[in-house]
């Protein structure tokens, strides 16, 4: 709790000592005395920081973030209007690179050492460390741009899911790949721990074969450990999506803040902000809390930081 | 420290993937020291010669503006190389000093530093990057901070682990029981004491620090034109993509190539320094 105020603090005050008067900023140097007043008034401008830190504060926990001045609809509206994009984006994604890293992991450790191992092994690195923009500019070149297989950019037809999920699958892939080789790498380590672990000798010396031993039993094992990651990695994705969702055009969370500011639209920027914080620190939330389902001794040393 | 850090690169050469990663970052190094030397002037605008294809004059190809890519891929580089190795010195530097003191001093400096830490971590670091260099203005020097700042809480944790794993060993209480003073504690046994683990960090940072340079250059918060960097120069080609793609391919393979080799050197130079942690993924 103590974190979310204080990154609630920090957003107003990032925003607040942005150089420059904010009204000539939004509204042109041009405007008249009049719009000018009416607009402060409106912005909440003519009141004390004090009395504005508040305002921000309370508004911020219920959730009302006002309207948009540009538009005139209200700020939340056009958040929950682009959220699930995003949402949708991170969970593809997620479910892409879960799926495919799981896969690799587990071929990789079947025969730890061998070549195809080395190979996953390296591929993994590589994955890893490609810049999702860079992934997203290939994919779109080779799958949009040359081979015209799926559409270029936007979010497809609301109504239609197959047209969603076509204009899914590139971005959520770009987003993915670096996890296919992150969770390929955990999933390997993870299943060789088990499999030297001595129930597993002992089923071995009793003749279960390989494949069953890993399919019923340790496969379940080693996958634990990479709750944590999964959940930690949601907020990394969501906070990540902004490149892919300006590169393929889509509508999402991370094009609304990166729009906005560019735009000097600060209100609708900030609530942004605050929403895409408030998802990492639930995403890491909810982490902390099934890891201490998991294993007890956690719990108890979160007791004792009490920060949560 | 010499005759250490000798070793630890002997070790990452004996390693397959370290091998890798110390050829690709030697070539990198390469591009981005020689590169003014071998190459064209980066900024020479020649219209008559826009969306070459790689050729031996040009092994790169040209852009928009028939600028000689291989020259603005090699200046991208080295500003790629200068400012990741900025960002982590200054942030190693910082994070050191911020952690060694949270570790010594304890109560309420410590919970004060570590709190600021968990705020900073609160927000996912490129959407932070990128609302304060949107907002505070697009230099040179802002991106520098703003960067470095978002990497200090990493480095003083791990300062901190080291310090307070330090304060209870009987050197260091020998040492107080002489009154020695508390900066001779510092400098002399603290900082020595917790570099090592910090430089292997750091080391596995700098791709990090070159991807969010990139990505933030890409999206055109980072270094301005018409200074090349290997975000702004995919983004350039991605603007001409309908025309060209040697722009993009040129310098997106080269900055993958840059991440994959540091990352594959940092990850050897980890495991050589620590055998332990082997097979680790990330610190």
């Amino acid at each position: 709790m103590l974190t979310m105020a204080g990154a609630i603090l920090l957003l107003f005050i990032i925003i607040q000592f942005v150089p420059g008067d904010l009204i000539t900023i939004m509204l042109g140097p041009r405007a008249t005395p009049e719009l000018r007043e009416a607009f402060a008034e409106r912005m909440g401008l003519d009141r004390s920081v004090l009395e504005r830190l508040w305002v921000f504060f309370s508004h911020a926990v219920r959730g009302d973030f006002g309207s948009d001045v540009l538009s005139n609809r209200p700020i939340g509206d056009i958040i929950l209007e682009v959220l699930p994009h995003t949402l949708q984006l991170a969970f593809a994604a997620m479910l892409i690179g879960g799926g495919l890293g799981v896969l690799l992991g587990c071929i990789a450790a079947l025969r730890p050492g061998s070549r195809l191992d080395s190979f996953l092994g390296f591929a993994s690195v590589a994955f890893i460390t490609t810049p999702s923009f860079v992934v997203a500019i290939f994919l779109l070149l080779t799958f949009s741009l040359g081979l015209h297989w799926l559409p270029v950019t936007g979010a497809g037809d609301p109504s239609s899911l197959t047209d969603r999920l076509a204009h899914l699958v590139l971005p959520a892939s770009a987003l993915a790949i670096g996890w296919i080789g992150y969770i390929a790498r955990l999933m390997r380590a993870s299943l060789l721990e088990v499999m030297s672990e001595q129930h597993i000798k002992m089923m071995r010396a009793y003749g279960v074969p390989e494949r069953r031993i890993i399919g019923r039993f340790a496969l379940k094992l080693a996958l634990v450990p990479l709750v944590t990651v999964i959940g930690l990695g949601m907020g990394d994705l969501i906070g990540s999506a902004v490149f892919t969702e300006i590169i393929f055009a889509r509508p999402g969370i991370g094009s609304l803040i990166y729009n906005s500011i560019m735009t000097r639209n600060y209100p609708v920027a900030q609530a942004g902000l605050l929403v895409l914080v408030l998802v990492y620190v639930c995403a890491n939330l909810f982490v902390d809390i099934i890891n201490s389902l998991i294993d007890p001794r956690i719990a108890r040393s979160l007791d004792l930081r009490g920060s949560g | 420290m010499i005759g250490w850090l000798k070793g630890l690169i002997r070790e990452v050469w004996r390693d397959r993937s370290g091998q890798i990663g110390l050829i690709l970052v030697s070539l990198i190094l390469l591009m981005a020291v020689a590169g003014p030397i071998i190459a064209a002037d980066p900024n020479k605008i020649n219209v008559a010669e826009r969306f070459l294809a790689p050729s031996l004059v040009h092994p790169l190809g040209t852009d928009n503006l028939g600028r000689d890519l291989f020259a603005r891929t090699a200046e991208g580089t080295r500003s790629a190389l200068v400012i990741s190795l900025a960002v982590v010195g200054a942030s190693l530097l910082a994070g050191s000093i911020f952690g060694v003191l949270a570790g010594l001093l304890g109560g309420i400096i410590d919970r004060g530093l570590l709190v600021i830490f968990d705020i900073i971590s609160a927000y996912p670091p490129v959407i932070l990057a990128l609302a304060i260099v949107a907002l505070y203005g697009t230099g040179y020097w802002n991106l520098l901070f703003v960067v470095t700042i978002l990497f200090i809480p990493q480095f003083a944790r791990v300062a901190r682990a080291q310090t307070l794993a330090l304060r209870n060993q009987t050197f260091i209480d020998a040492e107080r029981l002489l009154g020695l003073p508390l900066h001779h504690l510092v400098w002399r046994h603290f900082i020595p004491n917790v570099i090592g683990p910090l430089i292997i960090l750091a080391s596995m940072n700098i791709p990090v620090v070159i991807t969010v340079e990139a990505g933030l250059s890409f999206l055109g918060l980072g270094v301005q034109p018409p200074a090349a960097s290997l975000g702004t120069l995919i983004k350039d080609g991605y603007i001409y993509l309908n025309q060209s793609w040697w722009p993009t391919i040129g310098s997106a393979m080269t900055l993958a190539l840059a991440t994959l080799g540091s990352t594959l050197f940092g990850e050897a130079l980890r495991d050589a320094a620590d055998p332990k942690l082997k097979g680790r993924v990330r610190p």
